[in-house]
């Protein structure tokens, strides 16, 4: 193989279907674009009345011209001065008109327009936040980034924008076209034969330009994820120089994404060039035709200039198609993808009828449980495999095994982070599916290895699972942590944390989480490996006032240290994704070899060793 | 307060000198993006210039078709119409073909100034310190290399093509005018006053509308990515309501802003629609008289009404341009700030060379400080020979990572010099600098990717087999070729599923593939179970036999591996020996090694 660091597929999110061949079974444009009504529907009637607004300004628009005539026909040619007042004073008040109500249409459709907008972000936000962790491992941040931010923008210039003047320009077309026919039918008989490529053009193009607006959004998105991982991974770049080698990277996603748009501006140049032409010939055919008509005395000068001059107004609505449409092709793909997203099925969702526990005991059970990651190989084994174990109110239990062996699966199905494929969990004798997931995650806290500190205060953070705890409360986590350190920050315990604050080092962000699931004074606790990150010290610290919560609190702990389990009043150690033995840390120690194996200290390495067994 | 890099870049209010700077940080790299492109940007300047005069000759060939072709029609004589017919098509279709090709060669203008743009960015991120990194934090950074973007790319692609198209066509109407009627071009001339009164008010209110929109959507990308990425504990402590609610204030924010944005623009543009209609009446009332008195044919006054109506219609499209363009240049502004930042370790200008580091490393009368009144390292001297293994040993907080920085010059001494085989860091390249000296830290990061390439990221273009080799170093490759795809498995798919104890010996793998001559391993094998830990300090022992090695562990088992032990306290050095003698003696070590002794049974 050759070494191609980041290779493998381009096209994410990487679980999802292929992106579907465009002109295979897929729906109209308009169809997609519909699914926006609920977002939309309360913005509907303002857009409306927006289109009503710009429609009789371009109506207006149209009249202008219609004055023209009549004072070219009539007082111009008569030689008569007193016909020009009136109908300067027309074409005056009917251009404030025009601007008053393009001024009627921006204030109608502006608000709305917004409103939706920021409707969507709120509901996609929220939909992501329900979604379960599985959703997330599949899928970069920087795809979910560019959906929130770059797509849902262009929907709302499109609702307020777009499909206004889309369905505007349209009817202003077809109007002067009526108006064209009333100064001239055969001219406009011209008109509207020179505008038959114009349409046939327009339809192949949605064609030829979906597709690439599809793939040049999907690319942005990998380009957002590659900027991502390149910022949140830059120590590790930093580490071993590899600075230009991401650059690198980066270099050639960022030059697949000039590819498409190169071949989306050739697309769009391609119908600038008919939407230009097209005109421009109508135009120079026109004047042939009318000025042969003039000399037949089939149509007046007036009439020629009306001509003329409505033609000219007509123009921008011709030219503006173009970009209109290639404006509803790319919404069409940013709507496509939004409800890639709005559509994923949440498979970790609150029972219909929930269960209550009423007197929270801590009691929780494993019956054979069975785990398995959906897209795992057929064929290949749980990587839970039945786990049967009993955790007493108010016990600690250890969860001992080497390295992949399924113990942070087991914490992180207590929470329902993730879903058993088998089995059940039962938290005081009730299936924890049959809790709502707020009351589920307010029982069981969990602190996890890798310590997340939001952009909050120190406070916040350590209060997140219990807001309303008081200052005692946090006293209290604070010291059980051994997290004092706090109180000599900048602003103590308001000092702010987390990608917007102050920077914390993994030990002491490590005691932070810790406080953080103490604070959240649940009836089981869940902690994966929680004190990795500390010095012996402060670990033995840690260890002593944790024993005092530990009393009176069930307790699941991944350890990894022999001092960690001494912590717990029982110890389960993990095979292979089953239980093998449960007992006291004394017992096992005595009487089981792979636990020996498992958590012998290095100072026993001398001894001969049995089994080297390979994880 | 300042402006300079990327402070005060939240605030709404600047003073004029603050603005001024700004302005011209940003037009200086404007002008240094063009200047790669300026052949094509001229070839395109001369593309449009001949499409906007083929465009604008319309009307005046109408005029001519209508006064003078129509007379002579009626004398039989075809050509006066004939000539004013075949100049329209001729420049009809020069216009068109054009126009279209101008618009790809914008594109390629556009996309090239943003790839550049792009790919500096990048590199100057990746280029500037950690601590400006860590307090400048990651959403800030993504959303300048995101949105920030995504704003000037809008400028490129439709409004500088809007401004460029329009302003030319704007002045060729102009030009037109004057040429077909004089007085008429006046009229428009006196009609380009109040236009500018209204720019100017667009322009000055909507720059600071923008900047609010700016502060805005990188806030509320800072919590959308900050949630993503913490959703597990988002999940665990039921944050999502309250982070709704917060979410909801930014977009709530965000929609205000952006909303008075497009509240200013909806006054500008029908303001300019009126000027123009009033300019046409004015035209009419002028142009009316003189016809009536037989100074003006009717034809004239056909073109200097299609050239008015004309004049204004790419104005519409100017005042998109300037949406695009403030809301562009609010970007750029942020963009030129991040660019402006000075790397806090900057590359040498003329490096030293490095031949095969030998890796003996010396601190020489060093100290650091954050700020003079942070003191993190109080002076010290140190020299760590060639081939030394030193376990450094402390509390939390002692300054054992700090001094791990220094080395692999996270950060630069605030006095006194590190060197490496005699050499100041300073000196070296950074390519020579970081082939000498690797660091592998306790956060595991890995890239999207197979996790054989998430090894080969150590050396790039190592061979499968040395990654496997290094794998199997360390310990990992038992539990790789368990995982679906063995080393082609996907790391993303398997996102949350490779657990951090598996991640830290993928990382391990990545260090020994990239065969430093100086490694330091800051609480990189803490997430280990004791099994993977004994087989990365088995491989450790072979591995460091022949280079020098800093190991940060707060297990003290590395002392088994370690020639010498240094104890810090305070940012100081307190301990320093041989780890037998310190463990028989009665000082610091003695009494942690008892203690790690102690939590072992």
């Amino acid at each position: 193989m050759s070494p191609r660091p980041h290779s493998t597929d381009r096209h994410k999110p990487r679980d999802r279907r292929k992106p579907r061949d465009p002109r295979q079974s897929r729906p109209s444009t308009a169809r997609a674009i519909a699914r926006l009504y609920p977002w939309a529907r309360p913005a509907l009637p303002r857009i409306v009345l927006g289109a009503v607004a710009a429609l009789t300004g371009a109506v207006v628009a149209l009249l202008i011209p219609q004055v023209l005539r009549s004072l070219v026909d009539g007082g111009l040619s008569d030689g008569d001065p007193a016909a020009i007042w009136p109908a300067v004073g027309l074409v005056t008040a009917l251009g404030v008109l025009e601007a008053g109500m393009v001024a009627l249409r921006r204030w109608f459709v502006l608000v709305p327009g917004t409103r939706v907008e920021a409707a969507m972000r709120q509901d996609f936000y929220a939909k992501l936040q329900d979604l379960p962790v599985s959703f997330h491992d599949r899928w970069p941040s920087g795809q979910l980034l560019s959906r929130v931010v770059s797509d849902l923008n262009l929907i709302r210039r499109w609702l307020s924008f777009g499909v206004v003047l889309l369905v505007v320009n349209t009817v202003t077309i077809l109007i002067g076209m009526l108006l064209l026919w009333q100064l001239s039918w055969q001219l406009a008989v011209l008109f509207l034969i020179c505008s038959v490529p114009l349409w046939v053009y327009g339809y192949r193009f949605e064609n030829k330009y979906s597709a690439v607006a599809r793939r040049s959004q999907d690319q942005a998105g990998d380009l957002a994820t590659t900027v991502e991982e390149s910022v949140h991974g830059i120590r590790v770049l930093k580490a071993f120089g590899r600075g230009h080698h991401a650059l690198e990277r980066f270099s050639q996603q960022a030059e697949e994404l000039r590819t498409t748009e190169m071949e989306k501006a050739r697309a769009i140049a391609g119908i600038w060039l008919w939407l230009l032409l097209v005109p421009d010939v109508t135009f120079a055919l026109s004047l042939f035709g009318g000025v042969l008509l003039a000399v037949a005395g089939e149509v007046s000068v007036g009439a020629l200039v009306a001509f003329f001059a409505t033609a000219t107004v007509l123009r921008w609505p011709v030219e503006s198609i173009g970009f209109l449409l290639s404006m509803t092709f790319d919404t069409r793909t940013a709507v496509d993808r939004f409800f890639e997203v709005m559509d994923e099925r949440n498979t970790i969702v609150d029972p219909v009828a929930p269960s209550t526990v009423a007197r929270p005991q801590g009691r929780l059970t494993f019956e054979d449980v069975h785990f398995r990651y959906h897209d795992a190989p057929a064929g290949q084994r749980d990587l839970l495999d039945g786990i049967d174990l009993d955790i007493r109110p108010g016990e600690t239990i250890a969860l001992v095994g080497l390295t992949g062996s399924g113990k942070s699966t087991v914490t992180a199905l207590t929470t329902r982070l993730y879903d058993v494929t088998g089995g059940r969990i039962l938290l005081d004798g009730i299936d924890i599916r049959d809790l709502t997931r707020e009351e589920l995650r307010s029982h069981i806290a969990m602190a996890f290895e890798d310590a997340t500190l939001f952009s909050a205060s120190v406070r916040d953070n350590v209060l997140l699972g219990n807001p309303d705890a008081d200052d005692d409360a946090l006293r209290e986590a604070l010291e059980i942590a051994q997290a004092g350190f706090v109180y000599e920050l900048p602003e103590g315990v308001d000092t702010m944390v987390g990608e917007e604050g102050l920077s914390l080092s993994g030990g002491q962000r490590q005691r932070l989480a810790l406080a953080r699931a103490v604070a959240a004074k649940p009836s089981v606790l869940v902690l994966d490996d929680p004190l990795s990150a500390l010095d012996v010290d402060t670990e033995a610290l840690v260890e002593q006032a944790l024993r005092q919560v530990l009393a009176s609190t069930t307790a699941v702990i991944v350890a990894h240290r022999p001092s960690t389990v001494m912590l717990a009043d029982r110890v389960a150690l993990l095979e292979h994704g089953r239980v093998t033995a449960v007992g006291t840390h004394s017992e096992l120690l005595a009487g089981n070899d792979h636990y020996r194996f498992v958590l012998s200290s290095l100072e026993h390495e001398t001894r001969p060793e049995r089994e080297e067994a390979p994880a | 307060m300042s402006v300079i890099g990327v402070e005060g870049e939240d605030r709404e209010h600047l003073s004029k000198e603050e603005r001024r700077h700004l302005r011209r940080r940003s037009f200086a790299l404007l002008r240094s993006l063009l200047h790669p492109v300026r052949g094509t940007v001229a070839l395109t300047a001369a593309v449009v210039v001949i499409s906007s005069a083929a465009q604008v000759a319309g009307p005046a060939l109408i005029a001519y078709g209508i006064d003078a072709g129509l007379p002579a029609l009626l004398r039989n004589d075809w050509l006066p119409l004939g000539l004013a017919v075949g100049a329209y098509i001729a420049t009809g279709v020069l216009g068109a073909v054009l126009i279209a090709w101008y618009t790809v060669l914008t594109a390629r203008v556009s996309q090239a100034i943003l790839i550049d743009l792009r790919r500096r960015i990048f590199l100057h991120t990746q280029k500037l310190s950690l601590e400006f990194h860590e307090n400048y934090t990651s959403g800030r950074i993504i959303a300048r290399q995101t949105s920030d973007l995504d704003a000037i790319k809008e400028l490129l692609n439709s409004g500088l093509n809007q401004l460029v198209q329009g302003g030319l066509y704007m002045l060729f109407v102009g030009v037109a005018m004057f040429i077909v009627d004089w007085v008429s071009g006046l009229v428009l001339l006196a009609s380009i006053v109040p236009l500018a009164v209204l720019t100017r008010w667009f322009q000055l209110k909507s720059e600071r509308l923008f900047r609010r929109t700016r502060v805005a959507s990188a806030r509320l990308i800072v919590q959308f990515v900050e949630t993503m990425t913490g959703i597990r504990a988002v999940k665990a402590f039921r944050k999502e309501r309250r982070n709704d609610d917060e979410f909801a204030e930014q977009v709530e924010e965000y929609r205000s802003a952006n909303a008075k944005v497009i509240g200013a623009f909806g006054t500008y543009e029908p303001g300019l629609i009126l000027i123009g209609n009033l300019a046409l009446a004015a035209v009419l009332l002028i142009g009316g008289f003189r016809v009536v008195d037989g100074s003006l044919a009717i034809g004239v006054l056909l073109a200097a009404l299609l050239y008015t109506r004309n004049f204004y219609a790419p104005a519409e499209d100017m005042a998109m341009f300037y949406n695009s363009y403030q809301s562009a240049s609010a970007a750029l502004e942020k963009i030129s700030g991040v660019l402006e930042e000075l790397p806090g370790v900057p590359d040498p200008a003329d490096p030293e060379p490095l031949g095969h580091p030998a890796g003996h490393l010396e601190f020489d009368s060093v100290t650091f400080a954050y700020t003079p009144a942070r003191v993190v390292l109080p002076q010290f001297s140190l020299d760590i020979p060639a081939g030394q293994t030193i376990a450094l040993v402390g509390t939390t907080g002692a300054g054992k990572s700090t001094l791990a920085k220094l080395i692999s010059r996270f950060y630069d001494p605030s006095e006194g010099a590190v060197r490496l085989d005699g050499v100041d860091l300073r000196r070296l390249k950074p390519d020579d600098l970081r082939r000498a000296i690797v660091m592998v830290t306790q956060e595991a990061y890995l890239f999207s990717g197979s996790v054989a390439d998430n090894i080969a990221l150590g050396k790039p273009g190592a061979s499968m087999e040395e990654i496997t080799d290094a794998a199997k170093a360390v310990g990992a490759h038992d539990f790789i070729v368990a995982l679906p795809d063995g080393y082609d498995t996907d790391v993303n798919k398997r996102g949350g599923r490779v657990s951090s104890g598996q991640r830290q010996l993928l990382s391990f793998a990545r260090a020994f593939l990239a065969d430093p001559a100086v490694l330091i391993l800051d609480e990189a094998t803490a997430s280990l179970d004791i099994p993977s830990e004994r087989l990365v300090q088995r491989g450790l022992q072979t591995l460091l036999a022949d280079r020098t090695a800093i190991i940060i562990a707060h297990r003290l088992s590395t002392v088994a591996i370690a020639d010498r032990v240094l104890v810090m306290e305070h940012g100081r050095i307190v301990e320093d020996g041989a780890p037998d003698d310190l463990i028989a003696g009665d000082g610091r070590f003695a009494r942690l090694h008892s203690a790690w002794r102690d939590s072992l049974v």
